[in-house]
């Protein structure tokens, strides 16, 4: 891009500065497959209009003759959707959403490690494009809250059938959700929120 | 109908550290789980987050680069590397090494992000739950 001109960078409307106090701010990670809505629950809860960060990842390949020096490495973009939540004067929230190909958030390092905790993202329709997903976050030991994104056409069951199909022990809050509304999508991030609280209260985070 | 079904998976090894660890010789205050992570202490490659706020101590020197220049004038408030990667197009690790160099040339200050500590800090989770309810 042009960087020369002061004119053609976009920067952020004077209503959505950050005010000077604010000190440090916190993330949460939103997953789950196609098209689940992850998009639009960072749009329905976000203060700005949501943006788009991207980065490269490489990644070794997986080669079949291990040729030391000559491995294959493989470059793909992962952009993510993110918006904001100004929680105090001092402390900021943030959202991103990770589309494309899951195992790729997982190489971008600090995304999950330094997550408060994760949403999952669930299609009743899709149960399965979860499965990866879950088991990742579970590997990793990032706490996380699984959202039922109700779409009118999807088959309906009842949480504990959904939680056995998932394999989830009882802790672990599943609620269902409309993220286009964002009292819903506020409520999901409460749960998440109310979730890392218990943790605290049995002292068995990770 | 039954839905298809998953099997569960289980921490692989003790977890991950954070990646920005408490500043050496800081006291460890065993009821923190989420703690602001130390700053970059020297000129060395600071660890930046997708979320660190970073803010313009001062406006750009006539030495300053053009995407420097665009940096300052970005964050006269404070603004997180994620949204600076965004509105200036640039990969994220693009954009640290930018900030980098503005770390070094005392240009701009970065405020670290709170990341997720073994150890709980519940007065931070309930200030996000009550800034969540005022939602
Ligand atoms: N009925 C219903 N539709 C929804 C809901 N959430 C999202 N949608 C619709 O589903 C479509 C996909 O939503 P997105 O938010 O783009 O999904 P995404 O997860 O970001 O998709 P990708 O980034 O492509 O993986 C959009 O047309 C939304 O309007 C919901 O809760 N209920
Ligand atoms: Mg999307």
């Amino acid at each position: 891009m042009d960087f020369n001109g002061s004119d053609t960078i976009p920067g952020p409307r004077t209503e959505d500065h950050l005010p000077h106090t604010a000190q440090a701010a916190a993330k949460i990670v939103i997953v789950g497959g196609f098209g689940v809505g992850k998009t639009t629950m960072v749009g329905s809860v976000s203060e700005i209009r949501p943006l788009t960060t991207e980065e490269t990842m490489t990644q070794a390949g997986v080669g079949v003759d291990d040729n030391y020096g000559s491995e294959t490495k493989t470059a793909t973009t992962v952009a993510m959707d993110f918006g904001r939540i100004s929680i105090t004067d001092q402390l900021v929230l943030y959202l991103f959403g990770t589309p494309g190909q899951q195992r790729f958030w997982f190489l971008w390092n600090g995304l999950f490690e330094g997550a408060l905790g994760a949403v999952v993202l669930v299609d009743t329709r899709r149960l399965e494009v979860s499965f990866d997903v879950i088991g990742r976050l579970e590997e990793r030991g990032v706490p996380f809250v699984v959202a039922i994104n109700s779409f009118p056409d999807a088959p309906r069951y009842p949480i504990p059938q959904l939680r056995t199909a998932l394999d989830l022990t009882e802790d672990i809050p599943m609620v269902e959700c409309d993220v286009r509304r964002r009292a819903s999508s506020r409520d999901v991030l409460l749960t998440l929120m109310r979730f890392l609280h218990s943790l605290t209260m049995t002292g068995s985070l990770t | 109908m039954t839905p298809p079904r998953r099997t569960r998976r289980y921490p692989r090894h003790e977890p991950t550290p954070p990646p920005k660890p408490a500043k050496e010789g800081e006291e460890k205050n065993p009821e923190r789980l989420y703690v602001v992570a130390g700053a970059a202490e020297d000129g060395a490659r600071a660890a930046l987050d997708l979320v660190t706020l970073i803010v313009a101590r001062a406006e750009a020197p006539p030495s300053a680069t053009p995407e420097q220049a665009a940096v300052l004038r970005l964050c006269t408030a404070p603004l997180s590397v994620a949204e600076l990667s965004a509105y200036l197009s640039l990969p994220f690790s693009a954009m640290t090494v930018l900030i980098t160099e503005l770390l070094t040339a005392e240009l701009v200050q970065a405020r670290a992000p709170i990341v997720r500590q073994a150890v709980p800090d519940r007065s931070l989770l309930e200030a996000v739950m009550h800034g969540l309810q005022r939602l």
